[in-house]
């Protein structure tokens, strides 16, 4: 819209807000994770009378919290790496080439995307049995049957991502890669996965994003050595004590990873958001 | 600005796909019937790996849950349900009569979760569309604050809601100090934000919190296609801002607004997260929506055909919804097939 001055006037107020808005739940987690416990009840207070870093030093050992975030590692990244690699392939399929069955597997692909995680979450859990009535093989608990279970919502998105992706990159490059006698797969893994590099980067941060903050499987799938962050937070208020300011320290901490990663490659998801989903 | 990465790589170079109509066609003659063959089996190979797993995560479990609401599936049987008997429509009738308690409660949590969905999408929509007007225009602290609107929506949707949580805590939370303390709203008295009647708008709040981020990226993806020169010949034809929004804004963004309303109300409507870290995993009965409902029968009262057949009847309902989703997106990736 044009400057005027009414303009600017309306978009300071606006984005004030806005700001205000966002930023007043991440000040509360912040302040609070520097308070000492005995300022944490009693009525709230904005700015710390007392600053201490002892909340980030006793989340450690309050609760096995390295555990939890190794298994949240563990298996983000395996369900991530997995995804990204079995949608590249079948991404690049969608966008390029032509076989019969092909309107059926994105309508599959798409229409799966939308399922909530609630609607897998039972049968998942018996076939889980099943298999483990059957070969002995203990899925329930295992980091195998989590990161499969996350599959069910990181693989369509990535597959769907990554094909819009994918068909917005010029044709001609990879003909030109053909001619020099590359061959379909030679054209794929040398010209187009470089010139997709930031493509397949965004998505692969997002699945990252909402496999580390999954809640749903992981409170069904997990038994205590497996459990993963979204989990393991709990356990600081789980006795007579709530534990806030070392439950804030642990969020911040638990928060780190993904915002970082989200603020390296955000140019790039909008890129691909809206080439992909909505455009 | 945003597509940066893709106009300014080599790639942007070359024209649109028109000039190969039919790669396939053209190299037929000259490629020998072996190679040929193998590449008729190509795109088989590479979607194969997609397709077991899309079988196994997704077509399997939903044939069988589907099955599950259709047997009696109780705590007893459940490690050995192949062998769990089929009862029919049994399910569906005892769980899903409106007359009976159980079914009352089923259809009162849809037509609540509807409610939900409404205010969530259309509180996000109106404040993503509010931070991309006014984002799109330059000046200085503009990429900061884009960035800084995003982070509750990259943050791991259960920290943001234990940050509310807290902020909500009646005895001694930073809500209730705001509105009593300060503002001496309710006289005395501290509410309960988290129980009863309160549960159902503060979740509506938690969850604006985090999906309009996403609203606001949507958007401000779609208004970067409107160019400036539209405004400027508005503005000399004195029109105000709120018609230049009306006119111009509006009208360009439809597009975009017809698949970003439709997801965000999909997630919505399946919300599961902001509640179970909210409340725990009974949901007050004022703030209980499908998904919370369908675990709380499942995983909280053993009641798995109950749950089962709730699922069935969202499993169609989802389908409806993402027959128009599809219908919506795929004009797009139609020049695909």
């Amino acid at each position: 819209m044009i400057e005027t001055r009414n303009f600017r006037i309306l978009r300071t107020i606006v984005l004030t807000i806005l700001s205000l808005w966002v930023a007043i739940p991440l000040f509360v987690v912040v302040s609070t994770s520097l308070k000492p416990l005995k300022d944490v009840s009693g009525l709230f207070q904005w700015i710390p009378r007392e600053i201490t870093a002892s909340p980030y030093l006793d989340i450690w050992t309050t609760v096995p919290l390295a555990k939890y975030f190794q298994n949240s590692l563990i298996i983000t990244v395996c369900a991530t790496a997995c995804s990204v690699t079995v949608a590249v392939l079948a991404a690049y399929a969608i966008a390029r080439l032509q076989f019969k069955g092909k309107r059926a597997f994105s309508l599959t692909v798409l229409s799966t995307q939308m399922f909530p995680g609630i609607l897998f979450l039972l049968p998942l859990y018996l076939i889980f049995t099943q298999i483990r009535n059957m070969t002995g093989l203990q899925l329930q608990g295992s980091y195998l049957g989590l990161i499969i279970t996350y599959m069910t919502f990181t693989l369509p998105f990535a597959i769907w991502m990554l094909s819009g992706y994918f068909a917005s990159i010029p044709k001609e490059l990879e003909e030109a890669s053909m001619i020099d006698g590359t061959g379909r797969m030679g054209a794929l893994f040398r010209v187009i996965l470089p010139v997709a590099k930031p493509g397949i980067i965004a998505v692969a941060v997002y699945s990252f994003i909402s496999a580390w903050g999954e809640v749903l499987f992981a409170s069904v799938l997990t038994n205590e050595s497996t459990k993963t962050l979204s989990l393991g937070l709990k356990a600081y208020a789980s006795e007579s004590d709530v534990f806030w300011n070392q439950l804030m320290a642990a969020s911040v901490v638990v928060s780190l990873p993904v915002l970082i990663g989200f603020i390296l490659v955000q140019k790039h998801l909008v890129a691909g958001l809206s080439s992909g989903a909505v455009k | 600005m945003s597509h940066s990465a893709l106009d300014s790589g080599p790639a942007a170079a070359g024209s649109p796909a028109a000039v190969d109509p039919e790669p396939g066609q053209k190299r037929a003659a000259s490629t020998p019937p072996v190679r040929k063959r193998l590449r008729s089996f190509l795109p088989y190979g590479l979607i194969l790996p997609a397709a077991i797993l899309e079988l196994l995560i997704h077509i399997g479990p939903m044939l069988l849950g589907i099955w599950i609401a259709f047997i009696s599936l109780t705590q007893l049987n459940l490690t050995n349900w192949l062998n769990a008997p089929f009862v029919g429509l049994q399910n569906f009738i005892n769980g899903l009569n409106p007359d009976s308690t159980i079914g009352q409660a089923f259809f009162s949590t849809v037509g609540r979760t509807l409610g939900y969905t409404i205010l969530v999408v259309g509180f996000s929509w109106v404040l993503g569309m509010a931070g991309a007007v006014f984002l799109s225009s330059n000046f200085r602290g503009r990429a900061l604050l884009r960035t800084f609107f995003l982070v509750p929506y990259a943050l791991p949707a259960y920290v943001g809601t234990i940050a509310w949580a807290f902020m909500f805590n009646q005895r001694d939370g930073a809500v209730n100090q705001i509105l009593v303390d300060t503002l001496h709203l309710f006289g005395d008295e501290r509410p309960f934000w988290l129980l009863g009647q309160n549960s159902f708008g503060a979740m509506v709040i938690v969850n604006v919190w985090q999906l309009w981020p996403f609203a606001f990226l949507m958007l401000m993806a779609a208004l970067q296609n409107v160019p400036t020169d539209v405004y400027e010949a508005a503005a000399i034809d004195g029109a105000t801002l709120w018609q230049q929004f009306r006119r111009i804004t509006l009208p360009m963004v439809r597009p975009a607004n017809g698949v970003l309303l439709m997801v965000m109300s999909l997630w919505t409507f399946n919300q599961f997260n902001v509640p179970f870290v909210l409340f725990g995993a009974t949901s007050p009965k004022e703030a209980t929506l499908i998904s919370p409902l369908i675990y709380q029968n499942s995983f909280g009262s053993w009641n798995f055909g109950l749950g089962g057949a709730m699922s069935v009847l969202l499993l169609i309902a989802l389908f409806i919804a993402s027959a128009f989703y599809i219908r919506m997106v795929l004009p797009k990736g139609a020049d695909n097939d």
